[in-house]
């Protein structure tokens, strides 16, 4: 990737308090809540934010959601990079 | 489920009035003139089987809102019920009856989230706004609270000309707090706002500035703080969707059970509410007259009826149309293409003249202010 890592020490990003992903039995769909916000989550960022607890590694995130899907590892980096800084930049993951 | 169902989709958000009662007296409350008594308020039994009905309909968010919500001796319990029924959880609160025991109660309970009002930067201006001295330190340590009790803070603040000078300095105390969002919200003039709007109108050159300045600080504060501002629709083309829709995305519930599809909805004459004492929520939603009365776009007149932004607007606010048009079911006014547009004018062009004192809001509107 062509964005050098911004973090000293490895990012292990989490869902902060007041921000939850939940599946919705009503609308029949993951949806990620934060304060008067509603945002839906597709397959992809449920996979992802399913993984941000805190303890896992960006690196590990990406590694294991490479694994899991059988997919090009630069390419699943840049989805979760862009997922997150999207996501931190609204204030709803912490890096 | 409803047959409607399909057609109607369910609500986002259930904002929970648990009481009119409040130790401040802010001139600009949105709560209606007629504040309900606290012997009309729903006991905590109803208003558990209310928020297990909305979590049933597909609510997602509760805003446990007042009045002070503190006044409730059942805070907490009705917190944990929320929790339970998974219901999002969000408290808005003066801070004002909070104490740090009951704030680390609510954070155990499961409160998600809790909104902080604040009246300006300055305490001697925050505390006559409030009609309450003392009311901006008692808010510097619900703040204090809320974030060493781990709760994501929203600290909120209405616009209005005693603070106009200061929006961006309060979007710096909002950071200062440890606030993760501030809402800027310019005065909307309804309710007890629309009694003091002479006191509380700024110039259009003061707003102009506040909002240049708050919109300013979104650079300086990417990252630190999410900044949703709420700005004055008098010198735009086009209203907003109010409330995103008529009974699309939310509804309120007064003290009393009460089930309104916006807070100023009641200044609506011919509307009729039902209550959660007597139907059930989901009846109200799909089949009450007051949700039903503006719904979709059946109702609209022209220039809305054939107009291509009337899925994107909903004609606008029916209070506000109701307020300057005189009809709820006219166009928002603040639409150029309005025949009324020329009110908007006049109302945006009173700010200037002397400034009378405030009725500060009280349960009885004839108590003298304090």
């Amino acid at each position: 990737m062509n964005e050098p890592i911004r973090e000293a020490a490895p990012s292990k990003p989490r869902l902060p308090r007041g921000v939850r992903l939940k599946h919705d039995e009503t609308r029949g769909e993951w949806l990620l809540l934060a304060p008067e916000r509603v945002v839906k989550a597709d397959a992809i960022a449920v996979a992802i934010l399913q993984r941000c607890d805190g303890e896992a590694t960006f690196d590990a995130i990406v590694d294991d959601l490479a694994a899991t899907f059988s997919a090009d590892r630069a390419r699943v980096e840049a989805d979760v990079r862009a997922l997150l800084d999207d996501l931190a930049a609204k204030r709803m993951v912490d890096l | 489920m409803n047959a409607d169902a399909k057609r109607i989709p369910a609500p986002v958000g259930l904002l929970a009035e648990l009481t009119h009662r409040c130790p401040l007296g802010c001139p600009y409350c949105s709560n209606p003139p007629a504040l309900e008594p606290r012997s009309d308020e729903l006991d905590t039994a109803i208003w558990k089987d209310v928020f297990s009905q909305a979590a049933a309909l597909g609510v997602l968010h509760a805003h446990l809102s007042g009045g002070e919500p503190a006044a409730r001796r059942d805070l907490v319990e009705i917190v944990a019920h929320c929790a339970k029924v998974g219901l999002y959880t969000n408290l808005i609160t003066s801070g004002v009856g909070l104490t740090e025991a009951l704030v680390n109660a609510l954070a155990e309970a499961g409160l998600d989230h809790a909104q902080l009002s604040i009246q300006d930067s300055e305490a001697g201006s925050a505390d006559r706004i409030a009609g309450y001295e003392g009311a901006f330190a008692r808010k510097q340590s619900a703040a204090a609270w809320i974030a060493r009790a781990g709760l994501p803070l929203t600290v909120n603040a209405v616009i209005h000309r005693a603070n106009v000078q200061r929006a961006g300095k309060m979007v710096e105390l909002a950071v200062a707090l440890g606030a993760r969002r501030v809402e800027v919200a310019h005065t909307q003039y309804y309710g007890w706002a629309m009694i003091n709007r002479a006191a509380l109108m700024p110039t259009a050159a003061q707003a102009e500035t506040a909002i240049a300045e708050v919109e300013a600080l979104r650079k300086t504060y990417a990252g630190v703080i999410v900044i949703d501002h709420v700005i004055p629709d008098y010198h735009a083309r086009y209203p907003k969707a109010c409330m995103g829709g008529w009974g699309k995305r939310g509804l309120n519930v007064t003290p009393s059970g009460k089930a309104l599809p916006c807070h100023a909805a009641e200044t609506i004459p011919g509307l009729e509410f039902w209550n959660v004492r007597e139907r059930s929520l989901e009846d109200i939603w799909f089949n009450s007259p007051a949700f039903n009365a503006f719904r979709g776009t059946d109702w609209m007149r022209e220039p809305c009826r054939s107009c291509d932004r009337q899925t994107i607007d909903y004609g606008g606010c029916r209070c506000q149309a109701l307020a300057l048009a005189g009809d709820a079911r006219e166009a928002d006014p603040v639409c150029h293409l309005s025949p009324h547009h020329g009110k908007v004018a006049d109302v945006a062009a009173e700010a200037s003249s002397e400034i009378p004192e405030y009725a500060y809001r009280r349960m009885k509107l004839f108590e003298p202010a304090q």
